[in-house]
């Protein structure tokens, strides 16, 4: 039945491109999460009136964060071409796509971490500072863990953008759906290919929107 | 205990130079209960955030308990925080944490080993009258308790002084009165210096012994609750004292007894922080042949016993009526006859 209606699908490729994919989305999910946070940590704890106000710092992340959000991601991979075959010795395969996956993200999901940063409430973290709090404590068991929900909910986001990232990867050769259903399916027009290709992306967006919705909601106490 | 020295504040925005607090000296004494009253913008709030440096001075001085607080460093400035205590109009709770938790955060913040903290969350948990609710999640609280947990935050490291902004303005009359009487328990049981603001006067009289009263940044007068409520000097003080004793219908109840009354006599009793001559009225008629009617009045209680008026018609013999107004006069209630009778 599954033969005859998807010919040229072989469950060993779908497998090794569907974990290809997992690979990418995760680590660069991880990435991201690391990295965003740092910048949307720096974009609001050095806003005029913040724990660490200073203009330059404001400034230099500020133009960080607008620069790389304006660089569409596929210009983003051949740009960062030389860093990447720098950093991971190799410019194809899934590792390679990584270093693109996550400086393009990372300053999306900073912007929605300073967001959620700013949604905390101002007197909780007066409060804070009234019981003799270290900026440290402010920063890991205040700002952070009164916006966790935003912060998780703005990385299912992220993640699903990512998913579509590695996806646009496929150009450089870094494995995963989207490449195989390139490769494999769209030049070979072998459509049915492409069909249980973005079955399973979609199947894939749809568990990770689930799980960041359930984690959402349970840390959710307000 | 807390010496506050020409302290100023000076907000600079865009278009304009704001003096929030204005070259304000005061002094409170250990253990007591200090209102600041004040209508909006009269820079209350500036006031009390600038006594833990939540807010940096302009110029002047806040010493509390021999410790310089405004010429202290950042690090000594967050070790004296621990031991002044805060509370808030809108609780300011950390809603990702339970009660327990949120009452152990100020614990965390000092370092309390976690052992010790859990037996004086315990301690907090039961002063501020919140057992059984230690689980559960602010978002699951009333307003009256979640200031509970506030007051109960606040005094996790056994602070000497405890701040007050607007503590119950965000709560109905009666969870209002609740709180207070909390405020007064652990300051009678613990000894706590209670630095208090509000816009209410119902406050000040239900709970404080001083109070300073605040317009254009300035303190414009202060005292103990009663002589301020008895000799109130400022328009402003006035208008607040007005709040809890105004009596709109004293006028008009007057004008009713002139007319109903052409016999016996008409005393005003004004009683100023009694607590001795309260069974007085009992008193006067089972001393002297004479009636007693109580036509109109007002007592209210404070810190320092009752307060107020009150309005009688006596009945009787002249001289025993006489007698009985100088049986009067040598307490300390002081009396007035009511002319226009008779
Ligand atoms: N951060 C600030 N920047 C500029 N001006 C401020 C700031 N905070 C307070 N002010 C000004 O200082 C004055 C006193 O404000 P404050 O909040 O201390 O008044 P308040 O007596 O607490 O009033 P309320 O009863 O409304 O709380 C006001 O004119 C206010 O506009
Ligand atoms: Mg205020």
């Amino acid at each position: 039945m599954f033969n005859k209606l998807f010919p040229n699908v072989e469950l060993q490729d779908m497998i090794t491109a569907t974990n290809e994919t997992l690979y990418m989305t995760i680590i660069s999910v991880l990435g991201t999460l690391f990295l965003g946070i740092i910048l949307g940590l720096l974009l609001f704890l050095s806003r005029p009136g913040g724990l660490w106000e200073n203009k330059f710092l404001n400034w230099v992340t500020a133009a960080f964060v607008n620069v790389f959000r304006a660089i569409p991601f596929i210009i983003l991979i051949l740009l960062l071409f030389p860093f990447t075959d720098f950093l991971m010795g190799t410019i194809r395969g899934p590792k390679a796509a990584l270093p693109a996956l996550i400086i393009g993200a990372a300053p999306f999901y900073g912007r929605l971490v300073e967001i959620a940063l700013r949604e905390v409430d101002k007197g909780v973290v007066e409060a804070a500072k009234s019981m003799g709090a270290k900026n440290s404590t402010i920063i890991f068991k205040v700002l952070l863990k009164e916006s966790m929900p935003a912060l998780v909910s703005g990385l299912t986001v992220t993640a699903i953008a990512l998913i579509g990232y590695t996806a646009v990867a496929g150009v450089i050769g870094a494995g995963g759906l989207g490449d195989f259903a390139y490769f494999y399916g769209f030049q070979r027009s072998d459509f049915d290919v492409v069909f249980v290709c973005t079955v399973l992306i979609v199947l894939i967006v749809f568990i990770f929107q689930f799980i960041g919705d359930i984690l959402t909601r349970s840390l959710d106490k307000r | 205990m807390i010496s506050i020295k020409e302290l100023t504040k000076v907000f600079h925005t865009k278009d304009q130079d704001v003096t929030a607090v204005d070259h304000l000296d005061l002094n409170i004494q250990s253990g007591e209960i200090y209102g600041v009253i004040g209508y909006s913008g009269a820079g209350k709030s500036t006031f009390i955030r600038l006594l833990n440096r939540l807010e940096d001075p302009t110029s002047g001085s806040v010493t509390i308990d021999k410790q310089e607080i405004t010429s202290m460093n950042k690090n000594d400035l967050r070790l004296a925080r621990q031991e002044i205590g805060m509370i808030f109009q809108h609780f300011n709770l950390l809603w990702s944490r339970t009660v327990k938790d949120n009452i152990a955060f100020p614990l965390e913040i000092a370092k309390m080993p976690k052992e010790k903290r859990e037996a004086r969350v315990k301690e907090l948990v039961e002063l501020v009258g919140l057992k059984g609710r230690e689980n559960a999640y602010p978002s699951q609280l009333s307003g009256g308790q979640k200031q509970r947990v506030g007051i109960a935050r606040a005094l996790a490291n056994k602070p000497k002084v405890l701040l007050c902004d607007e503590a119950t303005s965000a709560l109905d009359p009666e969870t209002t009165d609740s709180i207070l009487d909390l405020l007064v328990d652990i300051n009678e049981k613990l000894g706590l210096t209670i630095i208090l603001i509000t816009h209410e006067m119902h406050v000040i009289r239900k709970i404080c012994h001083r109070v300073a009263v605040m317009e254009n940044g300035k303190v414009v007068e202060q005292g103990d609750v009663l002589d301020v409520f008895l000799h109130p000097k400022r328009p402003v003080t006035k208008k607040f004292v007005d709040q809890v004793m105004g009596d709109p219908d004293q006028d008009h109840s007057l004008d009713l007894i002139h007319e109903n009354y052409k016999s016996g006599k008409v005393l005003r009793l004004h009683f100023v922080g009694e607590s001795t001559n309260q069974a007085l009225i009992s008193e006067l008629s089972r001393e002297f042949k004479i009636d007693l009617n109580i036509l109109h009045g007002k007592i209210t209680q404070t810190q320092k016993g009752a307060y107020g008026t009150l309005f009688v018609h006596v009945e009787g013999d002249q001289d025993e009526i006489e007698r009985a107004q100088a049986y009067i006069q040598d307490t300390s209630v002081e009396v007035e006859v009511i002319p226009n009778v008779q």
